[in-house]
């Protein structure tokens, strides 16, 4: 558990400005923005996303979990492969996995059909994917530590001993 | 019906809650930014609100063990083992009781003849001077200063002891001032109250929120101290619990049992629902209290930088989530300056006089509070200050 808090701070809300994050971390203002170009700079930060719950915006949206299972390679295993995937621009994360598969992706589409064709056209034909497995994602209860629909604040007593 | 003359003298005495007074205030307005509040600003974390619910769910509803579920009792007693260094015996040692403000008032009704004297330093939490009476003992409250971070001196406490002293109480980290006693000053203590022969009943509900990476040191892990301690601890503050209400007492057996023996006849024991909690909030808590730890301690650095910043001198408290500013330069008294900050820019905080009268002078602002309310308070308090200048 020894995450800079600095980068802690950012995971939790990318859009403190540099006041506010000095602020809360009692450093000079200069000191976070240098730190955090050079994050920046070095890809340790790799970019900043709002949290959005899309059911409220209209958009369709649909995402699908996707298994995969791949013939490793003799030299560099899954990489090869998991970055060729990765590039397709439809696919929002890749993780290789431990257990039953061997990588996890997420991709996007705006309707079933496109996530299918992506999967039918683009994954299965490639070489070296053995098998996948497509599940539909069907609502959302919580995401990169949001919850959605949250419970109201619960009341406090304004002075206590 | 003359009701003067049916309450009990005992009752009657007690004053007033300075706290309560500033409350009924505050109650009908609905603009105010408080720091007035004396507890987290988390809900309890979730593992431990499930763990209570899924005991509710089990049919888990009966009556414990006066002493609490030997569960519970056996992991306290691991706990205190490891952070405080002291050793317990769960069957024995370990009384669960409905928060800390049970155990302290079992404590003293098991320790106090009447007109036995009880010691502690001053601004304190509220209930020692009311509990004391209540127990038909003397409260002797001795000052603490600012200048000393408001630690309790051995010369001070020296001073105070009489024949008469039985019990000293202390509470660090302390509510209302976040001070806390150096080595020394623990050491001082504790060979006093072995010459002159006090038990002390040391209340660490605080205890796991200690910064500035310090080791929270218990009295009772001095030596020869173990035998005249009484331990209280807690799951308000450190697991954000204050509604479940469950506390505990490590102490010698028989003074175990003499507090037990209270205990059972007025509240039987703490709720299961509450100890089914506890027990996960031990076993599995820690990782929320390092998260709540360092989000507090982001924001005592900020609030008293603001302090200073505004010409306003405040001490850096070691522990607890309070901050004690000095606001006698600005010439009006603790509750004066609470009331019109109240007034003026709908910020509430609690005068120090609250806390005792070595308090007055002083005013407790809390920050368990939202990072924004925080700075939006702070603006207020600034422009504020800038009014009396």
């Amino acid at each position: 558990m020894s995450i800079d808090p600095l980068l802690q701070l950012l995971r939790r809300n990318g859009r403190f400005s540099e006041t506010e994050l000095a602020e809360r971390l009692s450093l000079p203002a200069e000191e976070v923005r240098e730190r955090i170009e050079a994050w920046e700079e070095d890809g340790t930060i790799l970019g900043y996303q709002a949290v959005v719950d899309s059911t409220r915006t209209g958009d369709v949206e649909v995402v699908g979990i996707i298994e995969v299972k791949l013939t490793p390679e003799r030299d560099g295993g899954f990489d090869r492969l998991a970055s060729r995937i990765a590039k397709f621009e439809q696919v929002v994360s890749c993780y290789l996995m431990s257990g039953g598969y061997d990588l996890l992706l997420m991709v996007e589409g705006k309707d079933l059909m496109e996530v299918a064709r992506f999967v039918s056209e683009k994954l299965s034909t490639m070489e070296g994917i053995l098998s996948t497995a497509t599940h539909f994602r069907l609502k959302t209860y919580k995401e990169n530590g949001f919850a959605f629909g949250e419970d109201e604040e619960p009341e406090r007593l304004p002075v206590a001993p | 019906m003359d009701y003067s003359s049916k309450i009990s003298r005992q009752v009657a005495a007690v004053p007033r809650s300075g706290i309560r007074d500033f409350f009924e205030l505050v109650l009908g307005r609905d603009d105010v930014i408080s720091l007035g509040v004396g507890e987290p600003d988390y809900a309890t974390p979730w593992h431990i609100r499930e763990a209570a619910i899924y005991s509710l769910e089990r049919g888990q509803t009966s009556y414990t063990s006066n002493l609490g579920l030997l569960s519970l009792r056996r992991s306290i007693a691991t706990y205190v083992s490891e952070f405080f260094g002291v050793e317990y015996d769960p069957r024995s040692e370990v009384l669960v009781t409905v928060g800390v403000s049970e155990a302290l008032d079992l404590a003293l009704r098991a320790l106090l003849n009447p007109g036995d004297e009880v010691l502690y330093h001053e601004p304190c939490y509220v209930s020692y001077m009311p509990s004391t009476m209540m127990a038909h003992g003397t409260a002797v409250p001795v000052a603490t200063r600012k200048e000393d971070e408001f630690s309790l001196r051995p010369a001070a406490l020296a001073k105070a002891i009489t024949p008469n002293s039985r019990v000293l109480i202390l509470n660090f980290p302390t509510n209302p001032t976040g001070g806390v006693a150096s080595a020394e000053d623990l050491a001082g203590l504790a060979k006093l109250c072995i010459e002159h022969d006090l038990i002390v009943i040391s209340d660490e509900i605080y205890s796991e929120l200690r910064y500035d990476g310090a080791q929270h040191v218990s009295i009772a892990s001095l030596p020869g101290m173990r035998e005249r301690t009484v331990l209280l601890h807690g799951f308000s503050k450190a697991y954000a619990m204050t509604g479940f209400r469950l506390g505990y007492s490590c102490a010698p057996a028989p003074l175990t049992e003499a507090m037990m023996k209270i205990h059972q006849y007025s509240m039987l024991c703490a709720p299961i629902t509450s100890q089914a909690a506890a027990l996960e909030a031990l076993e599995h808590g820690a990782r929320s209290v390092a998260r709540m730890r360092a989000s507090y301690l982001e924001r005592r650095d900020y609030v008293v930088k603001r302090f200073h910043e505004m010409g306003v001198d405040c001490h850096l408290p070691g522990g607890a989530f309070y901050v004690f500013p000095d606001i006698r330069k600005f010439g009006l008294g603790s509750k004066d300056f609470a009331m019109q900050l109240l007034e003026a820019e709908s910020v509430a905080a609690v005068p120090g006089d609250a806390f005792g009268a070595s308090g007055e002078g002083f005013l407790r602002c809390c920050y368990a509070a939202a990072f924004e309310d925080l700075k939006e308070a702070l603006n207020r308090i600034e422009r504020f200050v800038g009014t009396l200048a």
